[in-house]
């Protein structure tokens, strides 16, 4: 083809923008505007009261935007909808109103057990966790029938030490098994087992296997060697009492339901005589168990089955079975087996209130036999300390208290605190009434409670625990204000004396919550002190890092201003406990976070600063090689949004050092890098418009400064488009800031970066062609070169010809455009300069425009360019003229006609026919998009209409839309 | 159909208490399928015979069986099938009087003691609610431990059968146990109430019963076995009888 002439069409942007401009319409303020806020009105009405009164009330809010997941569910959330529904009157369908009248008043009297009660699966865990063993355990189990034992009552405790020939001897009978030297991962596998083993006997209808199963485990219970164990052993065979009470209740449930089951609410008169006289057998069977404490927990297991014989069952069955605890002698047994039978009862019939006290007053009418000769004696034997002993009983009591204090009248709590107050050795109940009762109630008598604290004696129950627990409550509920501080320092002089630094931290750190909650930084600060002391020697830190965690997190739950919390002397002694790294990182995130989301205005506080560098610094110098990108995503973030917090305000060198000081620091995040180079920029930009636009010589030194911080910056940054934008960017704000030669510098590096760039780049994990952001780059690259003027030393268009020629010489995909597309993107670019006013110029810097002054030496050198441009792209149009390319050819030969027919001056007869031909062969093979085309000749109709492009009219008659030949 | 009735005494031969015959079906064709005959007929003992409840125990077996006779033509085997019916009394219209008893044993109230001088020092007080028990109503009472030198290691509730039986030879007499219930385990606190409650088991107990020929009684022996193996029994005679 012969050699196209460019001519570059004359544009009057002036002109062109006010023809595009809409006709201006002056705004009805009361008119729909989509950024307006909208009012909603939300009327609702509210159940209220538990009692049931039902008030309605109706609220208008007016919102910026109405909230989606409250719109949808009405305004009401449906956990509210619940409580309400449970507790508003209103009537339920269909049945028949007696029989509901009378299931609503049994269920207001029963005060059924709330959310407000910590269920017993909350414990569970705990309680293993907490009580475990490293000695040997056994387990005994006589699966034989139990009339042999039963006529010799002389020998009705088995003899705990067999040797080992006698349970060989056993074995051979089959019917004992004695499992001896078990460990307790060993013992809770086999519980396990059993709890296994009850369940299939259940399923392939063994039942006398069954219950034979459960008086076996139960029996274990009356076993107390490997004390320290105990809770935990009674937390996993409660487990199978649980599942033998469930499947008993549920096989009686099922033998009613037939023709059709039988409501949750049933009475007695639902059920069938079948299914009564099954459940009278179950109890007569458990009613001639021989031992008293598998008869007790059996029995209590299936309680809740009474309710198919009688209405008066449960009733009456509760008091006898806490009565039949007297007979237990082992004080530790009985204990929980009093626990087990509050937490069957709280289950079952909540409302008897009156078998939990009874359990409670027993409790008491039988403490001192924990002190008695029996339990001293198998303490000494088994070596385990009074306090350790003691503890044991934390968990049982504390239960037995919650489920008697459970929205128990002040009267009885005060009742039940006189009761145990004129026992003595009472630290252990006291410690479970602070525990278990309301902390509000507490709270109220905290005074009254360390005098009591106070009076206990030393040797027994840990006074630390007691303190404990004091302070859970406090942490929780207030005390009066005047009784606060000596509060505080009655606690924390007997605190400070508690020698072992696992007990000491334990206590401490519940009482951090209250110091915090009341007290001002001094009082913490002396509190911190006072860690760092006990947990210091012999670096105790070690073993404590949840606690001391924990401690943080408290201290930065109530401590927001961080000017008051980096003033306090021991913050930064106390962060420097923790050692470990793991630890230490997530400390400094965890101060980071709170920072972020709680400091309102930017700072310049030096302590702050010099604080949270430090934190920074500890988080930035725990990437290495092997931290996860996560990790380094979130610790980059942390930092990020402490450095965009800080602002020196008009001081920007103090700014500066900062970022210099900065990138030193955090050197190996390059996403926190990237935010320095912003930050620089963001600086000079503000500093520009500090000065209006003018610098003085002493800010225009500055600026040059924060140039050269990113041009030396950039090139450490390792993703080569991060390069390249920021490149560009400083280039953009240099030349903004009047440094031409240093944003001739950054625009040179860009280019001369670009060969760098791969094909392919990591995309969230994923390999992705690099071409789409590379192509996106130039193009922005080329509109900022619109107004760069030339180099003086440099030839014409110095810039532009650079970056062709990367792009010609860049090793493009195969069977890729993207070259040719550049050089098409490239021919805007080239009109627009060769214009004699530009579209944009930058305040006080000289572009082409002036400098050139629409020299046609200029201009026809432009012209030459494009030409060779053109030369190209039409030398690769024929290249795509095969099978396979004609979908691309199309494609690329309609963005050439679109650019001549935007730029190009038509009036030139060779352009003209070029245009045309481009547009025929683009049509051609009918690979071209209609409605584009379509839309394009509507265009070119409307821009015919101006005199000085009249000349389209003419080229508009040889363009056809029915090419598809 | 027949129906017959054995008691059988220290082996000797069974006495027939009672005895009746009644015809259910007239001779015929039993049509096919399956047929139910309903039939009822009263329980009159023979003589001057009395009616027992049933009972299954060593010496005293009280028995009642249904037996149903198919007689068939000729050449068909005839048909027989027999089946336990048990027999509970009508219970009693009168009132029972419960006659509590109170009880307090110490070494002193011991007998059958070898050497008392060995015997450690206990109180033990405490009642029963009733000696003359409802069958269906569980034995009750309280306990307490008002001292002991030596730790309690169990006390327990044991449930004994005495049968007595006339014969040829005179008398035998036999005590079984038939029931043993822990009631307290381990070293109990003294001075606390602990409850005596046990639940007659269904088939090893009957009223109380004394004819001219055999007697079946029952006892209940409190015991209380101490942790040096001093076993303490205290024996209260129970009547049992049904309301």
């Amino acid at each position: 083809m012969a050699s196209v002439q460019w001519h570059a069409r004359v544009r009057k942007y002036g002109a062109e923008l006010q023809r595009c401009r809409l006709d201006a319409v002056p705004v009805d303020l009361g008119d729909y505007h989509p950024l307006k806020p909208i009012t909603v009105t939300d009327s609702r009405s509210r159940r209220g009261g538990r009692k049931g009164s039902t008030s309605s009330s109706s609220s208008s809010s007016s919102s910026v935007a109405p909230d989606p997941l409250s719109s949808m569910l009405e305004g009401t959330d449906p956990l509210s909808l619940f409580a309400a529904a449970s507790a508003s009157e209103t009537p339920t369908l269909s049945h028949s109103s007696s029989s509901v009248e009378l299931g609503r008043k049994r269920r207001e009297n029963e005060e059924e057990v709330g959310a407000d009660f910590e269920p017993w699966s909350a414990k569970r865990g705990e309680i293993l966790a907490r009580f475990t063993t490293t000695e040997k355990l056994s387990i005994n189990l006589f699966m034989g029938s139990d009339k042999n034992k039963a006529s010799s009552p002389s020998s009705a405790v088995s003899e705990k030490v067999r040797t080992r020939l006698e349970e060989l001897d056993d074995l051979e009978e089959g019917s004992q098994r004695e499992l001896l030297n078990l460990s307790q991962q060993d013992y809770v596998n086999r519980i396990e087992e059993l709890n296994q083993s009850l369940k299939e006997a259940w399923s392939s209808d063994q039942k006398v296997k069954a219950l034979k199963i459960v008086i076996q485990c139960s029996k274990l219970l009356s076993d107390t060697s490997v004390i320290q164990f105990y809770p935990s052993k009674f937390v996993l065979i409660t487990d199978i009492l649980d599942t033998f009470g469930r499947l008993v209740y549920e096989r009686i449930w099922s033998m009613c339901s037939d023709p059709r089951p039988i409501p949750d609410s049933f009475s007695v008169e639902d059920v069938n005589d079948t299914a009564k006289e099954t459940c009278l057998n179950w109890f007569f069977k458990i009613a001639s168990i021989r031992e008293l404490i598998p008869r007790l927990y059996v029995e209590a297991a299936i309680l809740k089955c009474n309710r198919f014989l009688n209405k008066t069952g449960i009733q009456e069955t509760l008091p006898r079975l806490t009565a039949m605890i007297r007979g237990i002698g082992d004080p530790l047994v009985a204990v929980y087996a009093r626990a087990y039978l509050c937490r069957v009862g709280m289950e079952v019939a909540p409302h008897l209130k009156d078998s939990l006290n009874k359990n409670f007053f027993d409790l008491l009418a039988s403490f001192r036999q924990i002190h008695g000769d029996t339990v001293q004696n198998q303490l000494v034997i088994q070596r385990v300390e009074i306090p350790v002993y003691l503890t044991l009983y934390s968990p049982a009591i504390h239960w037995i208290l919650q489920c008697v204090a459970y929205r128990a009248p002040d009267v009885l709590l005060t009742e039940m605190m006189e009761r145990c107050k004129k026992l003595g050795n009472n630290a252990l109940l006291l410690n479970s009434v602070m525990w278990a009762f309301r902390p509000e109630f507490v709270a109220a008598r905290a005074t009254d409670f360390i005098g009591m604290i106070k009076d206990c004696d030393e040797a027994g129950f840990p006074k630390h625990l007691l303190f404990g627990s004091l302070g859970r409550s406090l942490a929780c509920a207030d005390p009066p204000e005047s009784e606060r501080l000596p509060i505080l320092n009655e606690a924390w002089k007997v605190i400070t004396k508690v020698r072992s630094p696992q007990d000491y931290i334990n206590c401490a750190e519940i009482w951090v919550e209250f110091t915090c909650r009341h007290f001002t930084k001094r009082e913490v600060n002396t509190v911190l002190a006072d860690i760092i002391k006990h947990m210091t020697p012999d670096r105790a830190f070690e073993d404590a890092y949840p606690q001391l965690q924990s401690v943080m997190k408290k201290i930065l739950t109530y401590f927001h201003n961080f000017s008051v919390l980096f003033s306090m002397e021991k913050f930064l002694p106390f962060l420097d406990m923790f050692q470990k790294d793991s630890v230490r990182v997530e400390v400094c995130k965890s101060i980071m976070e709170v920072f972020i989301k709680h400091q309102q205005e930017p700072t310049r506080d030096p302590v702050i600063l010099n604080a949270l560098l430090h934190v920074c610094k500890t988080m930035h110098d725990s990437v290495n090689a092997l931290t996860v990108e996560d990790e380094k995503r979130s610790l980059a973030l942390l930092i990020n949004g402490f450095i965009r917090m800080v602002s020196f305000g008009r001081d920007f060198e103090q700014q500066l050092s900062f970022c210099v000081e900065a990138r030193a620091t955090f050197c190996n995040l390059e996403p926190v890098i990237i935010q320095l180079i912003h930050t620089v920029n963001q600086l000079a930009m503000e500093t520009r418009r500090v000065m209006g636009g003018s610098h003085s010589r002493k800010t225009a030194a500055f600026v040059r400064a924060c140039a050269a911080y990113s041009f030396i910056t950039i090139p450490s940054l390792t993703s080569i488009f991060s390069r390249l934008h920021l490149y560009l960017l400083s280039g953009q704000v240099a030349l903004a800031n009047q440094c031409l030669s240093q944003a001739d510098a950054f625009l040179k590096a860009a280019v001369s970066v670009l060969p760098e760039v791969p094909r392919t780049i990591s995309v969230e994990g994923k390999q992705r062609s690099s071409e789409a952001f590379l192509l996106d780059f130039i193009n922005s690259f080329l509109s900022t070169l619109l107004v760069v003027p030339d180099h003086p030393e440099q030839g014409v268009l110095y810039l532009v010809r650079g970056l062709l020629n990367m792009v010609q010489d860049y090793t493009w995909e195969d069977n890729s455009d993207a070259k040719v597309r550049v050089y098409i993107s490239a021919l805007p670019l080239l009109a627009a300069m060769s214009q004699e006013s530009y579209l944009y110029t930058i305040p006080k810097v000289d572009s082409n425009e002036t400098l050139y002054g629409g020299d046609p030496k200029f201009v026809a050198e432009i012209s030459r360019l494009c030409e060779t441009l053109i030369g190209q792209v039409l030398d690769h149009l024929k290249t795509l003229g095969r099978e396979e390319g004609v979908r691309r050819q199309g494609s690329l030969a309609f963005s050439l006609f679109s650019t001549l027919l935007a730029h190009g001056d038509l009036r030139n007869n060779k352009l003209n026919q070029l245009a045309v031909n481009l547009w025929n062969l683009s049509h051609k093979n009918g690979h071209c998009d209609t409605r584009t085309s379509v839309r394009t000749l509507e265009h070119i109709k409307q821009q015919a209409q101006q005199p000085e492009l009249s000349h389209l009219s003419d080229m508009l008659l040889r363009l056809s839309l029915q090419s598809r030949a | 159909g027949k129906f017959v009735n054995d008691l059988s005494i220290c082996r000797a031969s069974p006495i027939q208490l009672i005895s009746s015959n009644i015809e259910v079906a007239k001779p015929g064709k039993v049509p096919g399928g399956k047929t139910e005959i309903p039939f009822e007929f009263p329980l009159q003992a023979k003589g001057n015979k009395m009616l027992y409840e049933t009972y299954h125990g060593v010496f005293v077996n009280i028995q009642y069986t249904l037996r149903c006779d198919m007689r068939r033509p000729l050449l068909a085997k005839d048909l027989s099938k027999t089946c336990e019916f048990m027999l509970h009394c009508q219970p009693q219209k009168s009132k029972v009087q419960p006659t509590p008893v109170d009880f307090t044993i110490t070494p002193e109230t011991l007998q059958n003691v070898k050497e008392r001088t060995s015997l450690p020092k206990f109180v033990i007080r405490g009642h029963l609610d009733a000696t003359n028990c409802v069958i269906t109503q569980p034995l009750t009472g309280e306990l307490v431990v008002e001292s002991s030198e030596v730790a309690i290691k169990s006390i327990e509730l044991q449930l004994v059968r005495v049968e007595t039986c006339g014969c040829a030879e005179g008398y035998a007499r036999d005590a079984t146990e038939i029931q043993n219930i822990q009631i307290a385990e381990g070293d109990v606190c003294h001075g606390l109430p602990i409850p005596i409650y046990m639940v007659f088991p269904r088939l090893f107990t009957c009223p109380t019963l004394e004819t001219t020929n055999f007697k079946v009684e029952f006892e209940v022996n409190v015991v209380i076995v101490l942790h040096d193996d001093h076993l303490i029994t205290e024996n209260f005679p129970l009547k049992l009888c049904r309301v």
